[in-house]
């Protein structure tokens, strides 16, 4: 079968729907597309580069820095003592330092910063600082910190019904597994440029999901007012979560020599940096019991769910809480506890990252499916389905959470998707290879996906945008999302030309800039397109309605006969270009500027019970992998992928494809090569690419068929009835994992999944051992 | 002597001097040339936002080669052509169908991702006959997933164009004479120096009178050095030109020490497929197009790859000083870690690796956590001298179990003289316990490398040819792994 490129749905002829390739693609190939390094530098700006520590817990007895001082372009050296406001740049607890005070909490914390000529130069002093400490126990793993009894607050516990029912139950499923962190590595390193204005003013240029808080964090720390400071982002390259709390500490940074020097000031990380001194996705340990009838069906499911949250507070109560929201994924918990250990190391804080805690849920749950499934000797796609969700008012339809379950079509894509990949007879195939081959094994999994839609902290679901049209019928957009490649500008663009009839080439979408749009939530959760697109939406609208009044007036008909198409407006028996009409606006002193305002309906959730609707609405989507492994080395391939995912009615199918594919083909790096190595002294060893891995184009499955599902459509009247689409198929990559665990043990013939991830060949081959183990020696290879 | 570098930008002549001559040419694009277009991903050669493609007189044509800037000292162009992505204008074929089949989506590797696969249009080095998951392993992507990117090299088939005006103005640039560069750094005042001899005469001499001099090759190990570690070199021998000779003949393959992978690729596979499977997979395109056979020699680091390989083959190395020469079997090079046996004014001038005759078994394995474009956990070199059923010897030699690229004695005498059996192989795999201690990193842990050490041996049995009738030479692992 030849290898599938991306298919694209036949274009509808409407704007929206329409695959539109991305409003920066012709920039982006002739290498014209600005980001944050690439703005002309002013001649006087000064370069950044923070002194760090080398201990991963100590006080800090004294610190030195005549060498820093002395070294050859070096303009001013700076710590705590110099920032005049909050020493702080955490997202809400307070307690992440732009530099160390007398603690350092994590190896590689900046404890100073220089501002040199050069990047080099500042880079090369910073290595001069000369700092005593005094050692402090260091827990680097969960192990320690559990030993410890150190959390960044308390466990939480999610549960409902009676999970005493386990004891009652005719079989007993428990086990236990690790999975492994994950960098973001977005291919543009973090970075930030803060120009000083006049009178105390600063404005930045920042690689960030998050400007608002980049905003507020700069100001506290200058002690300025927010209305102070600027942040401006036109793109980044490439965000992930990585972005979203991340930037704030190298924006200080700039904005903080800015201040003192009165000159501009760029903190460009270099790759190294980058990894090391930036938080990551939380590693987490599982361990479970499950209580299930013969068919695999769970009576009652006890899950521990302890995660690495590194040496401080950061976005972990609500990355952990998602954790929690999605250990049911597409399944019926009902009888289930729920703990959730949030684990304080001596780690990088870690962070937001594609899923937020969503998939190391959801992985834990599909480990309990294929657990179960080699217990008792089923298809791990029977015992899925027994798992399900139920219809509406079948009682099996509300989550661990108390939220009615109203969209549920996982059960219809799984079947979709069951038939159009063959996976039965396929399944038999690999079983056939198995017995046959001496050392290489298959494995073929089907793992579905089901993810919620909403930042689970209520307040955080608002947007806002401006619009403004011009007398020549040109359209200025600009909203608070923010541009990482996802293609938000491209869609938001699509729902503003829709609005008014237009070609998106009237279109002028601009950079985010909190001086537009002010308090805007963080563009994650993959929420952007969801509430950017509405609060444009309602923007434009209210100036086409003014338009409208203008048109009806001149054509004498009412307003609501004014029609918006192919560029023109009619009404009545007037026909008009739209410029036009924007020139008759003007002069008729219409307001043709607005403001767009959007807040998502519907949701609650009382932290204290763990009860709610924390989301507006569930995407899902099933992947089915076929992998092969070579059992001596643990090497592995995946031979081919076919999934289906549903975003409501794509707003630009090709963009979305583009993030199934490319969400997809992340999450399997999670999974299987990409392995975040620390030291026992908290060192992370693996920090650039030559020893982190991620994906590179000849680990794209042999064979991918993708496609948006075609009964797509949003129960809830998101705009347009599309769905959100930047995460959740990161979870298809699971599927993956569940086929290299069906391969282990189809190799060792254990009645028990021993895979642990990321599944490199180490791990792999850790995993048969263990399988051989439980299966008692094993005869031949 | 000369003071100024001279090379072709779209044609038209740059020439630069006073300039510190290990600045790389993505900062002096990035800087002085205000050529935005080329990112920087990593600095090290790994990530390929940093493409740009730099051509040579090649026979009677220019040969393009995709290149890592960001490892490339900006003296390596002296007499050479670059092209950026801002050369392509943004009409280009490839840039068309990058923006058609949304190829792009954050951007940043995008630039780099159209000079590769603008070089594989264009028939540039390495991408000829090559996967188009092979030509651009050396470009990560974060944000696709890489399909549209594959498909876009698809649709672009691989047309050279003959350049004779290009032609004409490189054979300009050629040079009849050393280039030395000579540069203080204001802040320090230290002087450094940039040495680019003519010939290998010229190269033997220079070696003599500067024996301090750090000899450069293509930069992908030095080039880390700098922009890693912000070691300041202060004198630089440069021979990524000289010493390109490739001699095949029926006893072997002679390597000159500078021919760079991309070139060594096709007769080193002609030596075995498994050899010119090793090199293809040693870094991805971009680092085979600069990185030279003899510098991954002569570097003695205990896991590069060609030397495991080249050991077990028997390989001889050939050392200059002056006009003297000394040849010594590859494996007595490598002393400890860290020393080779080199003598002061002394360089690496080539490797020749003797045919193997027909009856030997041979298998050279590279073990990494991605499969493409990884550093070596283990890597295993192996021939069987075979009479008959008996392995009349053996010479089995690994990377990444030692300080120093090493063979298994041990292993050795287990198979030695013994008829090849299961039972030989998994005695040879035990032995491997008393060959090596290996060291845990992040690559691997010990008891990792030296288990799957011992099964690449196990395996084996399965794969070589005829093995019970079971199985060809090349299992399923050909087409499970290698596409
Ligand atoms: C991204 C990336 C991926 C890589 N992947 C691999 C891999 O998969 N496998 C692998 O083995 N290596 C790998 N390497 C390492 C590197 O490519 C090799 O070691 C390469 O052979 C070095 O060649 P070079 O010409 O670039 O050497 P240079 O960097 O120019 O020189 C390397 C060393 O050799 C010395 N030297 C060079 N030539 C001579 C000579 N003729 N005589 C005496 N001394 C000499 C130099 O002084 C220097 O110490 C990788 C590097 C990068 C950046
Ligand atoms: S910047 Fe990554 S390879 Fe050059
Ligand atoms: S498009 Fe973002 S890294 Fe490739």
């Amino acid at each position: 079968m030849a290898d599938s490129a991306p298919v694209s749905p036949p274009a509808s002829s409407t704007r929206v729907n329409a695959p539109i390739p991305h409003e920066s693609a012709k920039l982006h190939v002739s290498g014209r597309a600005l980001y944050a390094d690439d703005v002309a530098e002013p001649r006087n700006l000064l370069h950044l580069a923070f002194g760090k520590s080398t201990l991963a817990h100590a006080k800090i007895k004294s610190v030195d820095l005549s060498a820093v001082r002395a070294a050859p372009g070096v303009v001013g050296v700076y710590t705590a003592a110099d920032i005049p406001g909050a020493n702080n740049v955490a997202p809400f607890a307070g307690d992440d330092r732009i530099l160390a005070e007398d603690e350092v909490i994590f190896l590689g914390q900046p404890i100073f910063l220089v501002a040199a000529e050069s990047a080099t130069a500042a880079r090369k002093a910073a290595l001069l600082g000369k700092i005593e400490y005094e050692p402090l126990p260091a827990y680097v793993t969960i192990a320690e910190a559990r030993a410890a009894g150190s959390f960044i607050e308390a466990s939480q516990i999610m549960r409902r019904g009676d999970v005493s029912r386990l004891e009652s139950a005719p079989r007993r499923v428990s086990g236990r597994f690790e999975m492994g962190g994950q960098d973001h590595f977005y291919l543009e390193g973090q970075i930030a440029v803060a120009t000083p204005m006049e009178q105390g003013g600063m404005h930045i240029l920042s690689s960030t999901q998050h400007p608002s808080e980049v905003q507020h964090l700069v100001a506290h720390a200058l002690h300025v007012n927010s209305a102070d400071v600027v942040i401006e982002l036109r793109r980044m390259g490439g965000g992930f979560g990585g972005k979203e709390t991340q930037p704030a500490l190298f924006a200080a940074a700039a904005a903080l020599v800015a201040a003192k020097t009165g000159r501009p000031a760029k903190y460009r990380a270099d790759r190294d940096e980058d990894m090391e001194i930036t938080g990551k996705r939380h590693e987490f340990e599982i361990a479970y019991e499950a209580g299930v009838d013969e068919t695999g069906r769970l009576l009652a499911l006890k899950m521990d769910l302890a995660s690495r949250c590194g040496c401080s507070t950061d976005l972990s109560p609500a990355i952990n809480d998602r954790a929690l929201f999605h250990a049911d994924n597409c399944y019926f918990l009902e009888n289930v506890e729920l703990i959730s250990h949030r684990f304080k190391t001596h780690t990088v804080s870690n962070t937001a990252f594609r899923g937020f805690g969503g998939p190391q849920g959801m992985l834990a749950i599909e480990r309990v499916m294929d657990d179960i499934a080699l217990h008792l000797g089923l298809d791990p796609l029977a015992v899925r389905k027994a798992n399900f969700y139920g219809p509406p008012g079948s009682g099996r339809d509300v989550t661990q959470y108390q939220m009615p379950v109203t969209d549920f079509v996982a059960d219809r894509i799984v079947e979709d998707l069951r038939r159009r990949a063959d996976y039965e007879s396929r399944r038999a195939a690999v079983e056939v290879f198995n017995r046959e081959h001496p050392y290489l094994k298959r494995g073929i999994s089907l793992t579905p996906v089901k993810f919620g839609i909403s930042f689970t902290t209520t307040h955080l679901n608002q947007a806002g945008a401006l619009v403004h049209v011009y007398a020549d019928g040109s359209v200025h957009l600009n909203h608070g999302g923010t541009e990482m490649g996802q293609g938000l500008n491209t869609k938001v663009a699509q729902i503003t030309a829709d609005v008014f009839g237009l070609g998106l080439e009237s279109i002028r979408v601009t950079s985010t800039r909190t001086d537009k749009v002010p308090n805007t939530s963080a563009t994650a959760a993959s929420s952007g397109a969801d509430m950017n697109g509405w609060a444009a939406w309602n923007g434009a609208e209210t100036i086409r309605l003014r338009l409208a009044e203008v048109m009806a007036k001149k054509a004498g008909v009412p307003p609501e006969e004014a029609v918006f198409e192919g560029g023109r407006v009619r009404a009545g028996d007037l026909d008009l270009p739209f410029p036009e009409l924007c020139r008759l606006a003007y002069l008729a002193r219409t307001q043709l500027s607005a403001a767009g305002f959007y807040a998502t309906p519907k949701i609650h959730y009382d932290r204290a019970t763990h009860s709610g609707r924390p989301f507006l609405y569930f995407c899902y989507g099933a992947a089915v992998s076929e992998v092969v492994l070579d059992t001596f080395t643990g090497e592995f391939k995946t031979l081919r992928t076919d999934l289906i995912h549903d975003v409501g009615r794509s707003l630009n199918p090709a963009i979305d494809l583009g993030q199934v594919e490319g969400a997809f083909v992340q999450g399997v790096g999670w999974l299987t090569i990409e392995e975040l190595v620390y030291d026992a002294k908290g060192r992370l060893t693996t920090h650039a690419p030559s020893t982190y891995k991620i994906p590179c184009a000849s680990d794209r499955p042999e064979i991918l068929n993708m496609e948006l599902w075609r009964g797509g459509e949003n129960r809830e009247p998101t705009i347009h009835r599309s769905k959100a689409v930047g995460e959740p198929p990161f979870m298809l990559g699971i599927s993956v994992f569940s086929a290299l665990t069906h391969a282990v043990a189809s190799a060792t013939g254990a009645a028990c999944a021993t895979l642990e991830a990321p599944a490199t060949p180490e791990r792999i081959l850790k995993a048969l051992a263990a399988g051989r183990g439980e299966a008692g020696p094993r005869e031949g290879a | 002597m000369s003071d100024a570098i001279r090379f072709l930008l779209d044609g038209r002549m740059e020439r630069l001097s006073g300039f510190d001559p290990t600045l790389t040419l993505l900062e002096w694009l990035r800087g002085p040339a205000g050529r935005m277009g080329t990112k920087e991903g990593c600095a090290e050669g790994d990530c390929g936002a940093c493409t740009v493609l730099v051509g040579e007189l090649e026979g009677e044509g220019v040969l393009w080669r995709a290149v890592n800037a960001c490892i490339y000292f900006l003296p390596m162009l002296d007499g050479k052509a670059l092209m950026t992505v801002e050369s392509l204008g943004g009409e280009h074929p490839v840039q068309r169908d990058m923006v058609e089949l949304h190829g792009s989506q954050c951007g940043f590797c995008t630039p780099g991702i159209v000079m590769s696969l603008a070089g594989r249009a264009m028939g540039a080095a390495g991408t000829q006959e090559a996967d188009p998951r092979d030509v651009l392993a050396g470009n990560l992507c974060r944000c696709t997933g890489y399909g549209p990117i594959l498909e876009a090299a698809r649709r672009n088939p691989q047309k050279p164009a003959a350049d004779p005006e290009l032609v004409a103005q490189l054979r300009e640039l050629r040079r009849k004479e050393r280039l030395t560069l000579a540069w203080t750094d204001p802040a320090t005042g230290v002087a450094r120096r940039w040495i680019k001899p003519h010939d290998v005469a010229d190269l033997a001499r220079a070696r003599l009178e500067s024996p301090e001099a750090r000899i450069v090759a293509g930069a992908t190990d030095v080039g880390l050095w700098v922009t890693k570690r912000h070691r300041v070199l202060p004198e630089i021998l440069h021979i990524g030109d000289l010493m390109r000779e490739i001699e095949e003949t029926p006893e072997g393959l002679k390597l000159g020490a500078g021919v760079r992978y991309a070139e060594a690729h096709a007769p080193m596979k002609r030596i075995h497929a498994d050899l010119g499977e090793l090199v293809r997979r040693i870094g991805a395109t971009q680092v085979r197009n600069s990185g030279a056979v003899g510098a991954n020699i002569a570097n003695g680091s205990p896991i590069g790859d060609t030397p495991p390989a080249l050991i077990a083959l028997d390989a001889v190395l050939t050392l200059r000083r002056g006009d003297e020469r000394r040849s010594l079997p590859l494996e007595s090079y490598f002393l400890e870690y860290g020393k080779q046996d080199i003598r002061s004014g002394e360089f690496v001038e080539s490797v020749f690796i003797p045919r193997p005759a027909p009856e030997d078994f041979i298998r050279i394995v590279k073990l990494t956590k991605r499969f493409d474009s990884d550093i070596s956990a283990v890597c295993m070199g192996l021939r069987l001298r075979m009479e008959g059923e008996r392995v009349a010897s053996a010479r089995l030699a690994f990377g990444g179990m030692a300080g120093t690229p090493k063979r298994a004695a041990a292993a050795e005498a287990a198979l030695t003289g013994k008829p090849l059996s299961q039972d030989s192989l998994e005695a040879a795999a035990q032995a491997l316990a008393q060959d090596f201690a290996p060291l845990t990193d992040m690559r691997g842990s010990s008891a990792y490398r030296l288990e799957a050490a011992g099964n690449l041996l196990r395996r084996f049995w399965f794969e070589r040819a005829g093995a019970g009738g079971v199985l060809p030479q090349k299992p399923l692992m050909e087409g499970a792994f290698h596409g």
